[in-house]
């Protein structure tokens, strides 16, 4: 008695959570094959790669090269400044007050809302700055965004190289700046690549920061300088989507497809990269 | 700065009253010991004692650690002194190298491991750094078994080559003296005879300072031995005289294993 | 002794490397700064109480209560938490106490993945598909509405928490759950009497996490919400947020004008909101891995 009584609270508790994981999980991968199965079919190279000479006849080489140029140069200011700030963190800082401090601090950018970096960089780049709505100043808004994720990452591939690493290129009468550049970095690189690819997928997907620092509703042209606005991928999908513009829903899938494809398959990249990083580690320790 | 005097060398390192502290605890007490040049000095000591904290002192890699602080004086070479805040440390870890307890290598080339030290001190001649990268090799014995492969990594290397690989990685700095912090306790059998041998052959050019805490080790080769127990120094003398007629009665009690 | 090139170096470490290090709290406190500078001069014109008290958000009559946009927020938040909880723990408790080390990664690979899905696309879907569906299933007025845009937030919040809760679970100490097992508990028991519990607050910690990012997340409620500004308990009725309301009217106003300043101000909202539940779970989830066992002492 007892025992069955046991053995069939468990298997309704083990049901339950199958239930609510797989209620986690199947429409994910059911909408993938879905966004798919209804994009596939206006996909073409013509779609990707000319420029359309109204938003409804599709051709997006405006918005793929506008998101393409934005996030490059996001990540060209991004990347070595994150770099030095988790060099900082993690060879020089003492872990007092102000690490903890910094810490807290980064934690709390990672939790600032993406339409509250638009706000800044409207205040700071577009206006006091006076960059205007431009790639300049939506790279620089997207940087300041990314910069959390990217020292996180930076921070923690930086500190899983064993310490005897250090020490032996510290006894070997290595200064810390060249033990860190020369042992350390080149220990870390794997990880540091993925730190850059979660970045870039997470800057190409991203759409409030950009709606008020550089997306172009629609520009028949591609953008000529770093002064001017330019159309992007995710920005475009929200204007095709809200607005009563004419364009086919097959269409709005193909742009889906191809923006859920750059996303997913750069984060995928991350994920391989990362495997490689620990495995390089491991063999380390 | 290197003794020509042989007869009655000066001491290259000179400790005076060390004391250091991990944070409130002080783990080193009040030690005073001199090192002879071209010798081997073994320390031992029961685990915790304190051997590798006094052998990290001697190449500040106690800088290393946030809550550390020592006091006293140790001096280098008859005038330099180690503690001096102002010190270069990196010129001080160039003369005095370190060789750890598990071997180390960088994960670079075989040949990048030992041209690493003189690369970071200042450009050399290619053809200078392939001859110093032999000359380090040849000194560990080592040359005959990696000369065809230098451009594998080091890490391929199996833990008695590894260890002296680092010991060649060392000794291409050039330096006067070389700490090293157990560096067998992490081989088999075999290869801890081979970095014996090793070090024996090192004192000719070079002052040794071993950690080890097992004895039999410091008796087949230091000169002298220097016991420490909870921070302090209680016996540093001959190494034939502290294994045969110990002065002290702890000491007597550690080497024929009453405790530690 | 100094060396050559020992200047630069200093002056690398010191000013660059150094500098660096402490650019996010410089970049927070000028997130802080630029808000205030484009924002704050709305109560100029405009009375603080009146701004946090009133009922009714209307621009174009100049009344600009936030209740309605705050009380919207909450709501679209509230169900999204309803729905990705149990989620979040049930995947939680899958991958870290029940499925095999194979499926566990794959999982966890999906998670990401959930994760970095962009916000625009759920938005979409919630147009497309999410919001008529539930339109004729409920036979309401519209798809658009508080449920929608939560359920939509309820797998946005979802790879949040289950990853914090998960990383939670994995660290309670295994001879804690051998205790349980030795004491005759099947693994189901162990897991929900004593593994979950001694996980809670990291659990807590990933729960306040996702309603910073639910509360924060943007594109997806502007486009699925349905937009009115009303305080409403129903989540069938159509609301509008903190954030949809900055992202949807910042376009149509003119810089510089009251209307302006006062999307900055809902914008300062937010960021005290988010800033408040970030550092508490920051707190928590900072408590967890020191208990953990922090980094050990030098070693022999
Ligand atoms: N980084 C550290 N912080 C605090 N205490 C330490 C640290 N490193 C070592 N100790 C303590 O100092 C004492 C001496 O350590 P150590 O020199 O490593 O001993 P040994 O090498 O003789 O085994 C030990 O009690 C050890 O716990
Ligand atoms: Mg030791």
């Amino acid at each position: 008695m007892m025992f069955r009584r046991v053995a069939m609270t468990d298997l309704v508790a083990y049901g339950l959570i199958l239930v609510f994981t797989a209620i986690s999980f199947v429409p994910l991968m059911a909408l993938v094959f879905f966004i798919i199965a209804k994009g596939l079919p206006r996909l073409d190279l013509d779609f990707l790669f000319s420029i359309s000479p109204s938003l409804e006849s599709g051709g997006i080489l405006a918005p793929l090269f506008g998101t393409l140029v934005l996030t490059v140069i996001a990540l060209v200011i991004a990347v070595p400044i994150s770099l030095l700030a988790a060099i900082y963190l993690s060879e020089y800082a003492r872990k007092d007050r102000w690490f903890h401090l910094i810490e807290l601090t980064i934690v709390n950018l990672a939790g600032v809302p993406s339409v509250v970096y638009g706000l800044f960089g409207l205040g700071l780049f577009v206006i006091f700055f006076g960059f205007g709505k431009s790639i300049i100043a939506g790279a620089l808004t997207m940087a300041c965004m990314s910069l959390p994720l990217l020292i996180t990452v930076f921070y923690q591939s930086l500190r899983a190289v064993p310490m005897t690493l250090r020490e032996a290129s510290l006894a070997l009468g290595a200064s810390r700046l060249a033990t860190t550049f020369r042992v350390v970095l080149p220990t870390a690189l794997s990880g540091i690549f993925t730190g850059v690819i979660l970045a870039t997928a997470r800057i190409a997907g991203e759409t409030a920061p950009v709606l008020f620092t550089v997306a172009a509703y629609y520009m028949p042209n591609l953008p000529e300088s770093l002064s001017d606005q330019a159309m992007l991928l995710s920005y475009h999908l929200y204007a095709i989507s809200t607005q009563n513009t004419g364009v086919s829903d097959e269409q709005k899938y193909a742009v889906t497809l191809v923006l859920v494809g750059l996303v997913l398959g750069i984060n995928l990249l991350a994920i391989a990269a990362r495997a490689k990083a620990k495995n390089k580690i491991s063999s380390l320790v | 700065m290197t003794m020509e005097d042989s007869t009655n060398p000066q001491p290259i390192l000179q400790v005076r009253d060390l004391n250091l502290f991990y944070g409130e605890k002080q783990v080193l007490k009040k030690i005073s010991m001199e090192i002879t040049p071209h010798s081997i000095t073994a320390i031992i000591g029961p685990s915790g004692c304190g051997k590798s904290t006094l052998l990290r002192c001697f190449n500040r890699m106690n800088d290393l650690i946030e809550n550390c602080r020592v006091e006293g004086s140790i001096i280098f070479g008859g005038k330099t002194e180690i503690n001096d805040r102002k010190l270069d440390v990196t010129e001080l870890r160039r003369r005095i190298g370190m060789v750890f307890q598990r071997p180390n290598p960088f994960p670079k080339s075989i040949y990048d491991n030992i041209a690493y030290g003189i690369r970071v001190a200042g450009k050399v001649s290619k053809s200078e750094l392939d001859a110093r990268v032999e000359e380090a090799l040849r000194k560990v014995g080592l040359w005959e078994e990696v000369s065809d492969r230098l451009e594998d990594s080091g890490m391929a290397l199996s833990g008695g080559q590894a260890q002296r690989l680092c010991i060649a990685r060392t000794i291409a700095t050039r330096p006067d003296i070389i700490l090293m912090d157990e560096p067998t306790s992490a081989l088999d059998p075999i290869s801890t005879q081979t970095i014996e041998e090793l070090i024996l052959e090192l004192r000719e050019n070079y002052t040794v300072v071993i950690v080890t805490h097992n004895m039999q080790q410091a008796a087949r080769i230091s000169d002298f031995t220097a016991f420490l127990y909870q921070g302090e120094l209680v016996e540093h003398s001959p190494t034939k005289i502290m294994f045969t007629r110990p002065a002290e009665k702890r000491t007597e009690d550690y080497i024929t294993g009453r405790f530690g | 002794m100094l060396r050559r090139g020992k200047l630069v170096e200093l002056a690398i470490e010191k000013v660059l490397i150094r500098t660096a290090g402490y650019l996010a709290v410089v970049i927070l406190f000028l997130i802080l700064l630029f808000i205030l500078r484009e924002g704050a001069p709305f109560f100029t014109s405009y009375r603080l109480d009146e701004f946090i008290l009133r009922a009714d958000w209307y621009p174009l009559s100049g009344r600009y209560g936030m209740l309605p946009l705050l009380s919207g927020s909450l709501l679209v938040t509230a169900v999204a938490l309803i729905f990705s909880v149990p989620m979040a723990i049930c995947s939680a408790i899958f991958i870290s106490e029940i499925a095999p080390p194979v499926l566990r990664n794959l999982l966890k690979v999906l998670l990401e993945i959930l994760a970095s899905v962009p916000s625009v696309v759920f938005g979409f879907i919630g147009i497309v598909l999410l919001g008529p569906w539930l339109q004729q299933l409920l036979g309401i007025r519209t798809g658009m509405n508080a449920l929608t845009a939560g359920i939509l937030l309820a797998f946005m919040a979802l790879p949040t928490i289950a990853s914090v809760a998960e990383e939670a679970l994995q660290a309670v100490p295994r001879s804690l759950r051998e205790a349980s097992l030795a004491l005759g508990a099947s693994r189901m028991q162990t897991i929900l009497k004593v593994t979950v519990p001694a996980a809670s607050t990291g659990i807590i910690a990933g729960i306040m996490l996702g309603v910073g990012r639910a509360i924060g997340e943007t594109m997806t409620v502007m486009m699925v919400a349905g937009g009115s500004p009303q305080i409403t308990l129903s989540p069938l009725e159509p609301v509008r947020t903190i954030t949809g309301t900055i992202a949807a009217e910042m376009g149509e106003v003119v810089m510089g004008d009251q209307h302006y300043r006062a999307l900055f101000m809902l914008g300062l909202l937010l960021f005290l909101i988010t800033l408040g539940i970030n550092t508490l779970s920051g707190v928590i989830i900072d408590r967890i891995r020191r208990r953990q066992g922090g980094r050990g002492g030098q070693g022999t």
